[in-house]
């Protein structure tokens, strides 16, 4: 089967969710666009959007008409030339909209799993929830004659196992895109021993034609990017912990997440991360972690609690962002919350009062939006972290600490075979994480 | 030309800022003014400077595609809106494409020699902002034939001025072509810096040549042959001057000094179903041109300054070529070597043209007036060059579609 008869018929599980919507919105239009090829005029092409909600599906045609619509306007110089032989559309507008059209016609929104019995490729972005995926991915494949490929979007469950629990030897491979997928060029792929060379091929194709970098990933829980974000969280938050006896709860919060940012050059602070990914989700991502982990324990009692009191982070459906560790005000940090009292302190009414704890900020200091731009970031970044590394302060020492452990979560991943090279860890902080520089470095020697 | 039956003067020309990417108070997000704005304020500038709207006998104004960009046709009817005083008056507007403005001069200067006007304002006005430009360009296409527009570039007037930079590349060389078109948009942007109301105004690129050439071109996301900076801007603006007989002038009280006299014009069209005859020559443009200083009885060597129509940087190069100032091939040498930056022998485009100043398109005709007639009469500002004594004389070259529509009108310094 060619690679374009593979993605003639393909199906998405949780097609509504945060990131299924996403790669639908990439496969329907690498689809289209192969469907725009003269040799495969008049081929059908079918993609089934398959997910629980039907009103999360409901919500999905506007989602993908104003994405299609930005991107078509993008390429209208070559949708002019795949349209040249039809005369009727003659106008830039005339040629998007019907290209837009033509794209949505492809997609079929269902709440029933059976649409993907005719599939070649089922992609699936369900929960992390190993049961639910071997579940579905049994009942697709014992139901479906044409052997299909199953390409999971998990972060966490190992694939072998998934390939196992469903029996469906080698034809599953782990792709792993980064929220949100349509934005996001990283795509971490996991094989397994057993996985089938063809279907690695036609991923690293697929993952071409949607201009992806791929950065191979062994078959171990986590992967690299959660192996280093899961650790580097629950670092953060046992120095929140640890800062906290000696301070309020929520001073302690604040100072750890500003030197997380400020300090360290990062696009967030590493409770605003959390929150990004949603609280429920990093408890999940490390509650799947953890039994694979025997020499340590990824887990937050913080974490579990927040999770009591109904404070989960993540995003609200329109992508502004949901009130978590920190409250937001037009997407801004605006407070922090103290699991005490069960309530937000405004940022004003204390972080003065913190920053000068944390002591001054070394003259050198770069922020992370200057920082990725800069053509010699490397000398800027290393200039200041000398600086921080001869500071007495205490922001600094957190600061240098904190480099120092995210640079040796980095190692451990490459020394216990989870990442092939450690250029392959920095490659998923730089591109996956918008890092200014790969945790593993010489800046915090 | 037969010799003109009573003197034309325009004075008390008025620019309203050309606003769109570049100048820092837009924001395609927000909304901003309509074409009403636009027309009501620079109508209002020239109004101004001749005692109000008592003073004026007819109105006309330039527009291209307001019934596209801004679904609204029916200008003229827009005149009286300018002023309660222009109420009843007559009113024409006109449309040649880019040449819009260029023919609603031309319009007013036939009512004042037709003695049936002693003072018409004139304004001309495009708002295309109201649409990505990538509509736009539809828009925009309907200065070329329609016929043509399917197998025509996404970017329709860029690909067709992209195969006559090709050509000219192909007969001449590409480094020798680039080499002119990037000190272009260097003049280009310089001169805009001293233009308050110029789009590309607050343009603090440093090494603009190298910024130029540093652009690759790249057909696979825009044209072949040309970048965005060889292309004029989208721009929302307009400009608005009075045209006058001596009659005119008295009864507005500006003196001659104050005003410019148009001592020479040519009009021409070109067949629009037809291809150009030489894609590396702007035939339209060489005939009017050479018409408009023959009926005005001077040559290029009397002009001081001339504002010409560089939608595109190789329409700069062709047209310097089409006047006679370099031979075929060598425009691009002679604008390289700084021969049309503003100390130059032959300053072009003084306030940045329509790659710097901006180009709002059935606007722009009038907006080259205004330029002429600041830099005639010493209101030029910062952009003010000197004007020789024994080269008193300015020109406008206007153009509507690929050298299909043409006015080419010459100034001379009134008093």
């Amino acid at each position: 089967m060619t690679y374009d008869e593979r993605l003639q018929n393909v199906s998405i599980l949780g097609a509504a969710g945060k990131m299924g919507s996403g790669i639908l919105l990439l496969t329907v239009v690498e689809m289209m666009d192969l469907s725009l090829k003269p040799e495969n005029k008049g081929k059908p092409f079918a993609l089934n959007a398959i997910d629980v909600s039907q009103e999360a599906l409901a919500g999905l045609k506007d989602y993908l008409g104003t994405q299609m619509l930005k991107i078509a306007e993008k390429k209208v110089v070559w949708l002019r030339k795949a349209y040249a032989d039809r005369q009727d559309l003659i106008e830039n507008s005339e040629i998007i909209d019907q290209y837009i059209r033509d794209t949505l016609s492809i997609v079929r929104r269902v709440t029933r799993v059976e649409a993907a019995y005719d599939s070649r490729l089922v992609f699936e972005a369900v929960n992390e929830n190993r049961d639910l995926k071997i579940k579905l991915f049994k009942q697709i494949d014992q139901n479906n004659s044409s052997k299909p490929w199953f390409f999971t979007n998990t972060s966490s469950v190992p694939i072998h196992l998934l390939d196992e629990g469903a029996q469906l030897g080698g034809r599953i491979l782990g792709f792993h895109f980064y929220n949100p997928p349509a934005v996001q060029k990283l795509v971490e792929l996991i094989v397994t021993d057993n996985t089938i060379p063809e279907a690695k091929a036609f991923a690293e194709q697929y993952a071409r034609n949607l201009k992806k970098v791929v950065v191979p990933s062994r078959d171990f829980a986590g992967f690299i990017g959660n192996g280093h974000f899961m650790r580097d969280a629950l670092y953060g938050i046992h120095e929140a912990e640890r800062l906290s006896k000696e301070m309020p709860f929520h001073e302690a919060l604040y100072m750890v997440n500003r030197i997380t940012q400020d300090y360290l050059v990062r696009p967030m602070g590493i409770f605003q991360l959390i929150d990004y990914v949603g609280i429920d989700v990093t408890q999940f991502i490390m509650k799947v972690m953890n039994p694979f982990l025997p020499d340590e324990d990824l887990h937050s009692h913080l974490l579990d609690k927040m999770m009591e009191m109904g404070v989960r982070g993540g995003q609200f459906a329109d992508g502004s962002q949901k009130n978590g560790f920190l409250k937001y005000e037009k997407g801004k940090p605006a407070g922090i919350f103290d699991p005490d009292r069960k309530e937000y302190v405004m940022l004003a009414e204390f972080s003065s009062k913190c920053d000068e704890k944390l002591g001054p900020v070394p003259s050198s200091a770069i922020n992370w939006k200057t920082a990725v731009k800069l053509r010699n970031k490397e000398e800027k970044l290393a200039a200041f972290f000398n600086e921080l590394k001869k500071s007495d302060a205490l922001g600094a020492k957190l600061a240098v600490n904190y480099g120092r452990k995210s640079n040796e979560i980095g190692q451990k991943l490459v020394t216990s075979n989870v990442a092939f090279s450690k250029e392959d860890v920095n490659t998923v902080l730089l591109t996956g994480f918008f890092h200014a520089y790969g945790p593993i470095n010489d800046f915090f020697e | 030309m037969q010799k003109l039956r009573r003197k034309v003067y325009m004075a008390a020309g008025y620019n309203t800022v050309a606003l769109g990417t570049g100048r820092s108070e837009f924001n395609p997000k927000k909304p901003r003014p309509g074409i009403e704005h636009y027309i009501r304020e620079a109508g209002q500038g020239t109004l101004r400077q001749i005692g109000g709207a008592r003073n004026v006998d007819e109105g006309t104004i330039g527009n291209f595609m307001a019934a596209r960009f801004n679904k609204q046709g029916h200008l003229a009817g827009f005149i009286p809106m300018i002023d309660e005083g222009l109420q009843y008056k007559p009113c024409t507007r006109t449309e040649g494409a880019c040449a819009s403005g260029a023919l609603a001069l031309m319009a007013g200067m036939q009512s004042v020699l037709a003695e049936t006007a002693d003072v018409v304002l004139t304004v001309g006005v495009e708002v295309q902002n109201a649409v990505k430009a990538i509509y736009g360009a539809d828009i925009l296409a309907g200065a070329g034939w329609f016929q043509k527009r399917k197998n025509g570039h996404a970017y329709f007037f860029p690909g067709q001025f992209s195969d006559r930079a090709g050509a000219y590349y192909a007969k001449y060389g590409t480094e020798r072509a680039r080499k002119g078109m990037g000190r272009w948009f260097r003049n280009a942007i310089e001169n805009a810096r001293l233009c308050p109301t110029a789009q590309e105004y607050e343009n603090k690129v440093e090494d603009l040549e190298a910024f130029y050439h540093k652009m690759r071109l790249n057909g696979a996301t825009f044209v072949d042959n040309l970048n965005v900076l060889d292309c004029s801007k989208v721009t929302d603006g307009a400009s608005a001057i009075a045209i006058l007989s001596e009659e005119g002038l008295k009864r507005v009280g500006i003196p001659r000094s104050q005003a410019v006299e148009v001592v020479g014009w040519a009009q021409a069209e070109r067949n629009i179903t037809n291809d150009p005859p030489d894609l590396t020559e702007l035939t339209t443009i060489k005939k009017t041109s050479a018409q408009a200083l023959e009926s005005a009885g001077i040559t290029i060597n009397d002009l001081a300054t001339i504002e010409l129509h560089d939608c595109f940087s190789i329409a700069g190069v062709l047209s310097v070529e089409a006047l006679g100032f370099a031979k075929p091939g060598e425009g691009a040498d002679f604008i390289a070597t700084g021969q049309t930056a503003r100390n130059g022998k032959i300053p072009i485009n003084t306030t940045g043209g329509l790659i710097g100043w901006g180009h709002p398109t059935g606007g722009t005709g009038v907006h080259q007036a205004v330029t002429i007639w600041e830099q005639l009469t010493g209101n030029a500002g910062a952009a003010q060059i000197e004007i020789p004594k024994d080269r008193p004389y300015g020109m406008t070259i206007n153009m509507g579609g690929d050298d299909v529509t043409v006015v080419a009108i010459v100034y001379k310094r009134g008093g």
